[in-house]
């Protein structure tokens, strides 16, 4: 009781030393890089300039979160700490992955009609193509990677390895043979999981932090082979003149047996777009409902079983090397077939496409969606992805910060404090509750305090 | 439970060492079907390394492991297949429904799904965030994989996975009903009380229908009623399913009331064997208990018989 009535009380001397420790913190690491500029003067020689009022406006914001961080912040996760020992499954991941998923599904189906009534046949391009499109595809390999991290337990870094497989696997083939998209789509897939089984075979060994490294290092080694092989891949160059995916034979051009002229349309852009909108979708949700599918299969809950204690699958005769390579393997298809599609939307890919920077963001994605839970993946990709695409037009920025400030470039600061929010909010993700993959009477969902997240 | 009762396991100068450290020194001792074989020994003796080496999860340093899966009729497989296999350097030997197995060749995943062992773990390993259900069925994975066309034919929909599920399902039932935990089977297994998970991590290694139970201190931190319960639970499979049940356990009354033979191990090495009338007066095993020299056994017993007394 005593102890109780003592952590109630503000605790102000203790709020103003970690206030001070946090300031002395900032002024050491920022002196350097705030406090001092070099800039070039006219004689083209480097000057020393001081911004020591910059710095100070720093270290007292670093301050000032400090004393707030400690007089509120932590007794208040302290006191959720408390609470959540008793369990009670998050209403919001509930009211997420029950309610909300039939909602969302009719929104994304209806998303095109709404753009182009909203914003216009020439308005809507933007909205279909850099909002629903882009967003689709990081769903997609949301999906995707959350089989090999959300259900399996395998800390994949190097995911965009499969994805620039399917790309190029797309590209080279429809250039080089004339196969047509859909021939290639699952070529392209086949391929990205052979490449995983690949990957899979040496690296399984590893755990935890070692096998993030080594396929963070696969992820490196497949984009350094694409700058390299430069007669293959043309290296940096990457290759243009992608064929475009037709409508089932129909070629989207303002020819007279184009997509417009057949169905008797005037000529316009947004057909295709519209197209290649409902396609992703169709492989997004194909990949939604073929993880759903493996969920309920022995596969699928050896995969979690995996995550939740290896030493137990293996006391039970689940061969744990092939449980987890066909994880690997599953998820590289997906990525494949996201890559083979991304080829074809774009016409043109290079290796600056896949850099290890796409394999954070996909993480990211699975990580703040919640491991495992499909609808948070999505959530997370959607305000992940369309938040990126919105800073990139938040002009009226450039009116308050002057016209040197280019939004864009403070996205990646703008997320990295959304992500710590998150996290101290919602530490397990966005849904935070597994769904049991069978029930006899009452599917009741799981706390995902009791749910592991994998070591291996 | 008859004394004549075939052999099932037969461990061979068993030697297990971690670098300097010999953990179990040239042990041997069999299993039979039908019966209760206990291992018992003060901590640190060496108890659950055995297990781990029988199960497959460590590779002997020395010795042989054979496991004999007999025929309806009882008949096994002879001693020269034995010689025949040790020598030809194979894991196992299929003679129509008897099979022979050398434990020490196979990986940990096959001596449970071959061989047939099953086990629970000295600190519980049940997986936590899923159901108890879940935990059943994950048990059964590998006749549930071929039901479901190794996945292919199961996502597309096209195989009699529903009906093998449905036995799955059924089976799971039936062990749930036997632990007394059948309205529990929707709630996450790390939910479940401690005495609770110890009966499900039993539950769970019956499905995978083994010939050879391995038990390790299933009763640590029981209550009395719960220990009752567990003895009946592992009478039950011993005389029920033509599980054999290897059971390493502290707690002495248990032990005593339910083993049928008993191997005592101490710093890694057997020191006595036999029936629990047997062993319990074996001065070697009561020395090793106390932690005394086996000359001094007679004088500490009298002491305490004194102290005891009022
Ligand atoms: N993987 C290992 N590496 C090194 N030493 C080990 C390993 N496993 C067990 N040992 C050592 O082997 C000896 C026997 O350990 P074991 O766990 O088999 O004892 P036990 O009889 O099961 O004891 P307890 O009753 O406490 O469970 C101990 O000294 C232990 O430290
Ligand atoms: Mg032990």
């Amino acid at each position: 009781m005593a102890e109780d009535a003592k952590q109630l009380q503000p605790d102000y001397a203790k709020a103003l030393k970690d206030a001070a420790f946090a300031a002395l913190i900032a002024f050491a690491i920022l002196l350097p890089m705030v406090g001092f500029k070099t800039v070039q003067n006219i004689h083209n020689a480097l000057v020393l300039e001081t911004r020591f009022s910059w710095l100070a406006a720093f270290v007292a914001i670093f301050a000032a979160s400090g004393f707030l961080n400690s007089l509120y912040l932590v007794p208040w996760r302290e006191a959720r700490a408390r609470q959540t020992k008793a369990r009670v499954p998050g209403k919001i991941s509930q009211f997420l992955s029950r309610r909300f998923a039939p909602f969302a599904l009719g929104f994304v189906i209806v998303y095109p009609a709404i753009a182009l009534l909203l914003a216009g046949t020439g308005g809507s391009l933007k909205w279909i193509d850099n909002f629903g499109i882009q967003i689709l595809i990081y769903v997609m390999l949301g999906f995707g990677l959350n089989i090999v991290v959300g259900l399996a337990g395998l800390l994949d870094l190097g995911y965009v390895a499969f994805y620039a497989v399917g790309a190029y696997s797309y590209a080279l083939l429809a250039k080089t043979f004339g196969l047509s998209f859909y021939a290639l789509l699952p070529l392209a897939g086949i391929l990205a999981a052979f490449w995983g089984v690949l990957l899979g075979f040496p690296v399984l060994r590893l755990r935890g932090d070692y096998l993030a490294i080594v396929t963070m290092a696969f992820g490196e080694i497949i984009r350094l082979v694409l700058i390299n092989w430069i007669p293959v891949t043309n290296g940096y160059a990457g290759i243009s003149g992608v064929p475009r995916p037709s409508f089932f034979g129909i070629p989207f051009n303002a020819s007279d047996d184009g997509f417009a002229a057949t169905f008797g349309l005037p000529f316009s852009p947004i057909y295709r777009t519209i197209f290649l909108y409902y396609l992703i979708l169709a492989l997004a949700l194909l990949t939604a409902f073929v993880t759903l599918r493996l969920r309920r299969l022995p596969i699928g809950r050896a995969w979690e079983a995996l995550r939740e204690d290896e030493i137990a699958c293996r006391s039970l005769g689940i061969n744990t090397t092939s449980t987890k390579l066909t994880a690997f393997a599953i998820g590289a298809m997906f990525a494949g077939f996201a890559g083979s599609f991304f080829a074809a939307r774009q016409g043109f890919i290079s290796p600056e496409s896949f850099t290890f920077f796409e394999s954070a963001t996909i993480l990211a994605i699975v990580v703040l969606g919640g491991m495992g839970s499909q609808i948070g993946v999505a959530i997370a990709a959607v305000v992940m992805v369309g938040g990126t695409e919105i800073l990139r037009d938040l002009d009226f920025l450039k009116q308050v910060f002057g016209r040197d400030f280019d939004p864009a470039q403070y996205r990646m600061l703008l997320f990295g404090f959304a992500m710590v929010a998150i996290m101290i909010w919602k530490p397990r993700g966005l849904v935070s509750t597994r769904e049991p993959s069978v029930f006899l009477k009452e599917r009741k969902v799981i706390s995902r305090d009791l749910v592991k997240e994998g070591h291996g | 439970m008859t004394p004549s009762a075939a052999t099932l396991l037969e461990v061979e100068h068993l030697t297990m060492r971690f670098g300097g450290l010999t953990a179990v020194n040239n042990l041997s001792l069999t299993a039979h079907y039908g019966h209760v074989t206990a291992l018992i020994g003060p901590n640190g003796a060496g108890k659950t390394t055995v297990f781990n080496c029988i199960t497959g999860f460590y590779k002997p340093s020395e010795g042989r492991m054979a496991l004999r899966h007999e025929s309806m009729t009882g008949e096994n497989v002879s001693a020269a297949d034995l010689d025949l296999l040790t020598r030809r350097g194979e894991r196992h030997l299929r003679r129509k429904d008897r099979a022979l197995y050398l434990l020490e060749r196979m990986p940990e995943y096959l001596v449970a799904r071959q061989a047939r062992v099953a086990r629970t773990f000295q600190n519980i390993r049940l997986f936590a965030g899923m159901t108890v259900l879940e935990n059943l069925l994950v048990a059964q994975h590998n006749p549930l994989m071929k039901a479901s066309g190794f996945t292919f034919f199961g996502v597309l929909g096209l195989s009699s996975y529903g009906k093998a599920e449905q036995a799955a399902i059924e089976k799971a039932q039936r062990w749930l009903a036997t632990i007394g935990l059948a309205d529990r089977a929707d709630d996450p297994a790390g939910e479940l009380p401690y005495g609770d998970q110890r009966r499900l991590e039993i539950a769970r290694a019956m499905c995978t229908d083994p010939v050879l139970l391995c038990l390790d201190e299933p009763a640590a931190g029981l209550n009395p009623r719960e220990k009752a319960d567990l003895a009946d639970l592992i009478r039950s499979i011993r005389d029920g399913h033509n599980t054999a049940v290897l059971l390493i356990e502290h707690d002495m009354s248990l032990v005593m009331e339910i083993s049928d033979h008993l191997v005592v191990l101490d710093h890694g090495v057997k020191i006595s064997e036999g029936t629990a009338a047997f062993v319990r007066n074996d001065p070697k095993v009561i020395a090793a208990y106390l932690g005394v020299a086996e000359k001094d056994v007679a004088k500490v017993e009298a002491r305490i018989a004194l102290e005891a007394a009022p």
